[in-house]
């Protein structure tokens, strides 16, 4: 993985020193708070509910073993012990006092972290496929590419008071698992006639009150030239983009409003304009990047390992878990593990400081040290023999971290919502705790097979319920919180988004709304027939209808 | 008002003159873009005039060869087009003093800098909430950036492959 070199290392450091003078000033009254907002946010702070929380970036969702030991050693010091991982692959935490923040910044630099821009209105984290370098289905490794636009985008003088959040997903396979068409910019790697490495470029999606799916703006831009095509759009965007009202300042506003012809004139306007060399990072760095995604050196494993044979055959637990979160991998004898933060009942993406150190330790037993997180909140350990897995199985479930259901409908999606967040309408994880009980069974769950299920508790949609198969919106009407259900949305390939059902529910009928569902689609579906393509077949008001029958 | 510069305050030796205020004879004038003509007019001073963040960089080329300084406006701190107009006036070629006008804060400065602002001129209220020391700590607060192209000494980028840039260069 990518390792900070002295500038890297100096950056960090200047930059924990310069928001610890920010948080001198603004205990002192130099800045007002709403000068310290912006400055705050764009070193990850909010001010939520009850507290500070503090959203430590993750790019690309990638951790060594040693990087999530130091997140646990935070979570004990600072914390209260645990700590939420995100859909945007950061962790949240929920309790620091102002003060502190300082130092957890500069224990973050300790291990090559930061909370650079996980919030604000400039470039956030750059998020990519969780089995990004592994997955056997990639044309390309997108994490160098990620890592030069995490660099890129650092600080960036002209692109760090945008009108509004910028959010760009980078994937390297044709199937997508960084739902890169509901991103400000979606980069999709392809190759050209001659077999070189370039990216589709898409602008314009997005999720939050005016969901969308982005457009193409160009469909193959070649990898040296992306910093400059990025900093064209990026420009247009920021002289163009509005800022009379909050709500219509995301770049899909302006794509949607001058039209994608229109838009794409312009950016290639000034792309043509640009100084390309003295714009583009040298070939000698891109190089000098790619080098640090070097794989692992992988042992030459047989196809077939007995011991992993004898668990399957004689572990039904072991099984399950085998069938429903292993992901195949491109070297023979490995595959890729996801682990699931969902336990039945719990609290979609959150993890204990212990858990985290186990976490750590089994990365290091079994996978190179490398973790992964998924944008649907859950670990991956990228790397792991298959022969190993049973070993690894028995350790995870020790720590109630065996659930086997990733993709099912209890591996559910959800915003902290009215438990922690100031912006939300209303609760999201009682909401995804219900459900998830409610369908516990998991001979059920994997008669069901991939249904996704995504929460939000405003309209902002951290929870993504506008791509959930079926989506849950909390809202609020005179003090009572009520859910909206939408249908049909998803982030992948095709992706779309959720249509709303109609009249909201109140939360105690939500389990049952959605059982309701699932059982019109386990009557009607068609051998092989997953949850979408049924809803996709018989359309959205066979399923509406199901909704609303009568209990 | 007060200007900051990478040296600390300076008292201002432009004047911004309004639209329907009379034109000293003398002296560095900012003038808004129709009275620019008028103003070289003048028997002796230096020109400026304000681009607004809704401005047009290009509309300004033809005057580039006259004017001494253009002053753009921040509205607010958190409305960053300045930034990007300042980038597109310095690549359209223009090499007078670039001024930064309007609500920016000293944490903005080495942007303002790398975006190739010369210097910013700031409300007399912001300078005593925001001393001058301030604003000179905010100066070298951050060294560093990896964004090529940019009105600064180096990027990170560069510094990484000295040798690749001298073959190049």
């Amino acid at each position: 993985m990518y390792r900070y070199d002295d500038f890297d290392e100096r950056f960090v450091r200047e930059r924990v020193a310069q928001f610890r003078g920010q948080v001198e000033r603004r205990l002192s009254g130099a800045l007002t708070e709403d000068e310290f907002k912006p400055l705050r946010l764009m070193n990850g702070l909010y001010l939520q509910l009850h507290a500070y929380m503090l959203r430590v970036a993750i790019p690309y969702g990638m951790l060594s073993s040693h990087q999530m030991r130091q997140l646990a050693m935070i979570a004990d010091r600072w914390d209260r012990g645990y700590g939420h991982f995100t859909t945007r692959q950061n962790i949240q935490y929920n309790w620091p006092q102002l003060k502190d923040v300082p130092d957890i910044l500069e224990a973050l630099a300790d291990v090559e972290m930061h909370a650079i821009q996980t919030s604000g209105n400039c470039i956030r984290n750059v998020t990519s496929d969780p089995f990004a370098g592994v997955a056997a289905d990639e044309i390309e490794d997108p994490r160098p590419t990620a890592e030069m636009l995490r660099q890129w985008s650092s600080l960036h003088p002209e692109f760090s008071f945008l009108p509004r959040k910028f959010k760009i997903a980078i994937t390297g396979s044709p199937n997508d698992r960084a739902a890169t068409r509901v991103h400000d910019i979606g980069l999709r790697m392809v190759r050209d006639a001659d077999g070189n490495p370039g990216f589709e470029v898409m602008v314009g999606g997005g999720q939050g009150r005016t969901p969308m799916i982005a457009k193409v703006l160009r469909d193959f831009v070649p990898k040296q030239q992306l910093i400059a095509y990025l900093e064209a759009t990026m420009r247009v965007y920021n002289l163009h983009g509005r800022r009379d009202n909050k709500f219509k300042a995301r770049i899909k506003i302006l794509v949607h409003e001058l039209g994608i012809e229109e838009f794409t004139r312009q950016v290639e306007a000034e792309f043509a304009a640009m100084d390309l060399p003295a714009v583009s990072p040298d070939p000698a760095e891109w190089a000098r990047i790619e080098e640090a995604f070097t794989p692992p050196t992988y042992a030459a494993l047989p196809e077939v390992s007995p011991l992993f044979v004898r668990a399957y055959e004689t572990i039904p637990e072991f099984a399950a878990w085998a069938d429903i979160n292993l992901m195949p991998h491109k070297a023979q004898g490995y595959a890729g593990v996801t682990v699931s933060l969902k336990p039945i009942g719990g609290i979609p993406g959150d993890a204990t400081s212990d858990q985290m150190r186990i976490l750590a330790d089994a990365a290091d037993r079994f996978g190179f040290g490398q973790l992964r997180v998924a944008h649907e909140q859950n670990i991956v350990l990228p790397d792991v023999p298959v022969n190993d897995l049973p070993a690894l199985w028995r350790m995870l479930a020790a720590a109630g971290l065996d659930t086997p259901n990733r993709g099912l409908i209890t591996d559910i999606i959800a915003c902290p919502g009215l438990d922690y967040c100031s912006l939300a309408t209303a609760r999201s994880i009682p909401i995804a705790q219900s459900i998830s009980e409610r369908f516990a069974d998991l001979k059920r769950q994997r008669e069901i097979g991939p249904l996704a299920i995504k929460i939000s508790g405003c309209i902002n949609a951290c929870g993504h319920h506008h791509v959930g198969h079926i989506g849950v919106l909390g809202l609020e009407k005179h003090g009572q919180e009520y859910y909206q259900i939408t249908l049909g949305g998803t982030p992948e390939g095709d992706a779309a988004v959720g249509v709303n059902a109609g009249p909201g529910l109140a939360a105690e009928q939500v389990p049952e709304a959605i059982e309701r569902l699932v059982d019109h689609y386990l009557n009607e579906r068609l051998d092989g027939e997953t949850f979408l393509k049924t809803y996709r077949r018989l359309g959205h008001d066979a399923f509406k209808g199901a909704l609303y029958a009568a209990g | 008002m007060p200007l900051v510069d990478d040296r600390g305050f300076h008292g201002d030796r432009w004047r911004h003159i309004a639209d329907d205020e009379a034109l000293p004879e003398t002296g560095d004038v900012i003038v808004s873009q129709g009275r620019i003509a008028e103003a070289l007019a003048r028997p002796c001073g230096r020109v400026g005039t304000e681009l607004g963040p809704d401005g047009d960089p290009e509309a300004l080329v033809p005057h580039f060869g006259d004017l001494a300084l253009i002053a753009v406006t921040f509205r607010s701190f958190a409305d960053g087009r300045g930034f990007s107009l300042a980038r597109r006036l310095r690549a359209l070629g223009f090499t007078g003093e670039l001024r930064a006008a309007g609500h920016v804060i000293c944490d903005q400065y080495p942007y303002l800098r790398a975006c190739g602002f010369d210097h910013a001129e700031i409300s007399t209220d912001l300078a005593k909430r925001q001393p001058e020391a301030y604003w000179l700590q905010a100066a070298k607060s951050i060294t560093l950036g990896y964004q090529r192209g940019m009105a600064r000494s180096t990027s990170i980028f560069d510094g990484r492959h000295p040798a690749e840039r001298r073959l190049t260069a």
